[in-house]
């Protein structure tokens, strides 16, 4: 930590600060209340995460969403059995997403390239399917696992003599309700992008980075390349598992649509939405797609009435029809048009956008017109 | 068989690729601290021999020695680690990272190993790691460019730095797959002069060249491969002699 260079130090300053205000600077855009920030910062850890292998190393896996399924179910199990405090949850969660991700990495590992992500998207499946089939003990199938008042929950009987009353998650006995439970996984954000920010400036991250540059000068350097990318996916599994959880804390029941195959692929959208391979990129990616996922999901056909009243009839009503097709329901067509966009006009996401402009504002007072003789910086 | 200063042997190597007789019953012998040099037309099997001595591909047949050690069977990984770089003919860097970075990649798998887990160390304080890259690119001269992303330099530039990132790692053998080629002339006097540098601290070289300028400044003993076959080999004296090689080959250079 003392290491710490100083442009690191004041990102991860920054990012803190913007985090932590969140329920401030979030007022103007009707976002600021607590179960939207929740997801804000589960959802930002989840592509955090992700980005790890993703971005720094490269691989693109179309499953990640089993880890986080696997966390939730795992915190739930935690609460049920031993007890309802989120402490042991979200490491048992991190345990058991990580083992869980070292087999299915493992596995997946011996091939790189799409085959990586197909085999990826299979277990994923198949992880989902057997959540409503064969391990419906485990995950209570399409119901969902969730608390009950006659949960064993050994550890909290042991200790203390009355049992709690209502089956909620608590922090030492402190309820997580509201804006304590923002501020509970907020702080979680934070140290999951430092901890992130600190693979991405180490040797180790650099590693990761040159297996995704050029694999094969790696093996020719004297890299053994297989337990960097089988940490990279371990540790990004271990993110969703933590994000999983943090999912059940906010809302203890867990169901298997966690895992589906859309929810895998919402991490790629956020991930490469906010710009693969840069620290703060894919928590934008996550936040924009959260929200742009509550406004768009929450329109309905009255509302847009509402909105094209002022046309003449007729019109409007064409108008609701069309406009009705990208919301509600509809929000995920939206949401791949604007995808779309981005990766034709933007390839590096929105950090490239920022990127740009920043660059524009640096060299404009200097040599206005003249192309910059200099070929480009690494990174 | 190997007396105790050869540092390489090929031993009765085949490789062959379906019908193709790439390389056929090579034996080749190199000693410490020499430059060897291997010459031949294109397609002769120059890189097929350097594939085979770095793992990349198995012969079909015979087997490398390196050390003592036979390499069969090892992984390219491993044979790095033993102690054998190799520059490339296309050069493999890693376009995307600095220049400074894919200098001191090299260095970090020579001091750390085949794996590490190093994920809390900073970077910035691998201040011993930096300060050896930044010295052996000032070596090649190119420490004004060690924040240029390494894929924007242009062909010479990225085969000096190649050979950067074979040379800090101080191996045992380096193997040279025609690092001049694609080099303006006073490119390539720059880079003799650097093998010559090198050749003064010791290190054992198989160099693969066109340049005929370039092997007779440089080379202790010449081996000519010709259709996958070594047709002459011995001094360069003897080579430049040898009536088989200038048939088959410096005929048409000279
Ligand atoms: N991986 C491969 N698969 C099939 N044929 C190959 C392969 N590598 C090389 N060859 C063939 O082997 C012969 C020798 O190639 P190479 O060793 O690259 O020659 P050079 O002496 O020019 O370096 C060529 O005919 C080439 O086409
Ligand atoms: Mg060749």
């Amino acid at each position: 930590m003392a290491a710490m260079p100083r442009n690191d130090l004041l990102l991860f300053l920054g990012f803190t600060l913007v985090v932590l205000a969140m329920p401030i600077w979030l007022q103007p855009f009707g976002a600021a209340y607590p179960d939207l920030l929740q997801r804000f910062m589960i959802f930002g850890i989840f592509a955090v995460g992700f980005n790890i292998l993703f971005g720094l190393t490269g691989y693109l896996s179309f499953g990640h969403a089993a880890f986080f399924g696997v966390g939730s179910y795992a915190a739930v199990w935690s609460f049920k059995l031993l007890s309802l405090d989120v402490i042991p949850a979200l490491i048992f969660a991190i345990v058991v997403s990580g083992v869980f991700a070292l087999v299915i990495g493992f596995i997946s590992l011996r091939r790189s390239g799409i085959y990586f992500s197909i085999l990826t998207l299979a277990f994923a499946q198949m992880s989902y399917n057997m959540a409503y089939s064969v391990l419906t003990p485990i995950t209570n199938g399409e119901t969902g696992l969730q608390l009950t008042l006659s949960d064993p929950r050994y550890l909290d009987r042991a200790i203390f003599e009355a049992v709690p009353g209502q089956p909620v998650p608590t922090l030492l006995g402190q309820s997580l309700g509201g804006f304590a439970g923002f501020y509970f996984c907020a702080g979680f954000l934070i140290i999951a992008f430092f901890i992130a920010q600190r693979i991405t400036g180490s040797p180790f991250g650099m590693m990761l980075k040159g297996i995704k540059t050029n694999q094969t000068r790696m093996h020719y350097t004297g890299f053994n390349t297989k337990p960097y990318t089988l940490a990279a996916f371990v540790i990004s599994g271990m993110y969703a598992g933590l994000a999983g959880a943090l999912l059940a804390v906010t809302d203890p029941l867990a169901g298997a649509e966690r895992m589906q195959w859309t929810a895998s692929g919402e991490v790629v959208l956020m991930t490469i939405l906010g710009g693969a391979g840069t620290l703060v990129g894919p928590v934008i990616g996550a936040w924009l797609i959260k929200y742009f996922e509550n406004i768009f999901s929450a329109i309905n056909d009255s509302i847009l009435r509402r909105f094209f009243d002022f046309l003449p009839d007729g019109v409007d009503s064409a108008m609701v029809t069309v406009a009705s097709k990208f919301v509600g329901e509809g929000w995920f067509l939206t949401l791949g048009l604007v995808f779309v966009i981005i990766v034709i006009f933007l390839p590096g996401g929105i950090m490239e956008g920022v990127r740009r402009i920043a660059h524009l504002f640096n060299r404009a007072p200097k040599a206005p017109g003249k192309a910059n003789p200099q070929p480009q910086p690494a990174e | 068989m190997s007396q105790p200063n050869v540092v390489l042997h090929v031993a009765d190597v085949h490789k062959r690729f379906g019908g193709l007789h790439a390389l056929a019953d090579i034996d080749l012998q190199v000693e410490e601290g020499q430059t060897h040099a291997i010459i031949g037309p294109n397609g002769a099997g120059k890189s097929t021999l350097l594939n085979v001595i770095i793992g990349k591909l198995a012969p079909s047949s015979g087997q490398v020695v390196f050390d003592g050690a036979s390499l069969t069977g090892r992984k390219p990984y491993q044979i790095n680690q033993l102690g054998i770089a190799r520059v490339f003919q296309t050069p493999e860097i890693f376009a995307e990272l600095s220049v400074l970075h894919n200098v001191m990649i090299p260095a970090l798998a020579k001091r750390d190993g085949a794996f590490k887990l190093n994920m809390f160390r900073s970077l910035e304080s691998e201040i011993g790691i930096r300060q050896e890259a930044e010295d052996m690119l000032e070596d090649v001269g190119m420490l004004g460019r060690r924040d240029m992303a390494a894929g924007s330099l242009s062909r010479g530039d990225k085969r000096r730095m190649e050979l950067a990132m074979c040379l800090i790692q101080h191996p045992r053998l380096l193997l040279l797959d025609e690092p001049t080629a694609g080099m303006s002339r006073h490119d390539t006097n720059t880079t003799i002069e650097l093998l010559k540098k090198i050749k003064s601290r010791g290190m054992t070289k198989v160099i693969i060249e066109h340049d005929m300028h370039v092997v007779f400044s440089l080379a202790d003993k010449i081996s000519v491969l010709a259709q996958g076959r070594i047709i002459a080999d011995g001094t360069p004296d003897q080579v430049r002699g040898n009536p088989k090689v200038q048939e088959a080959y410096l005929g048409g250079a000279h």
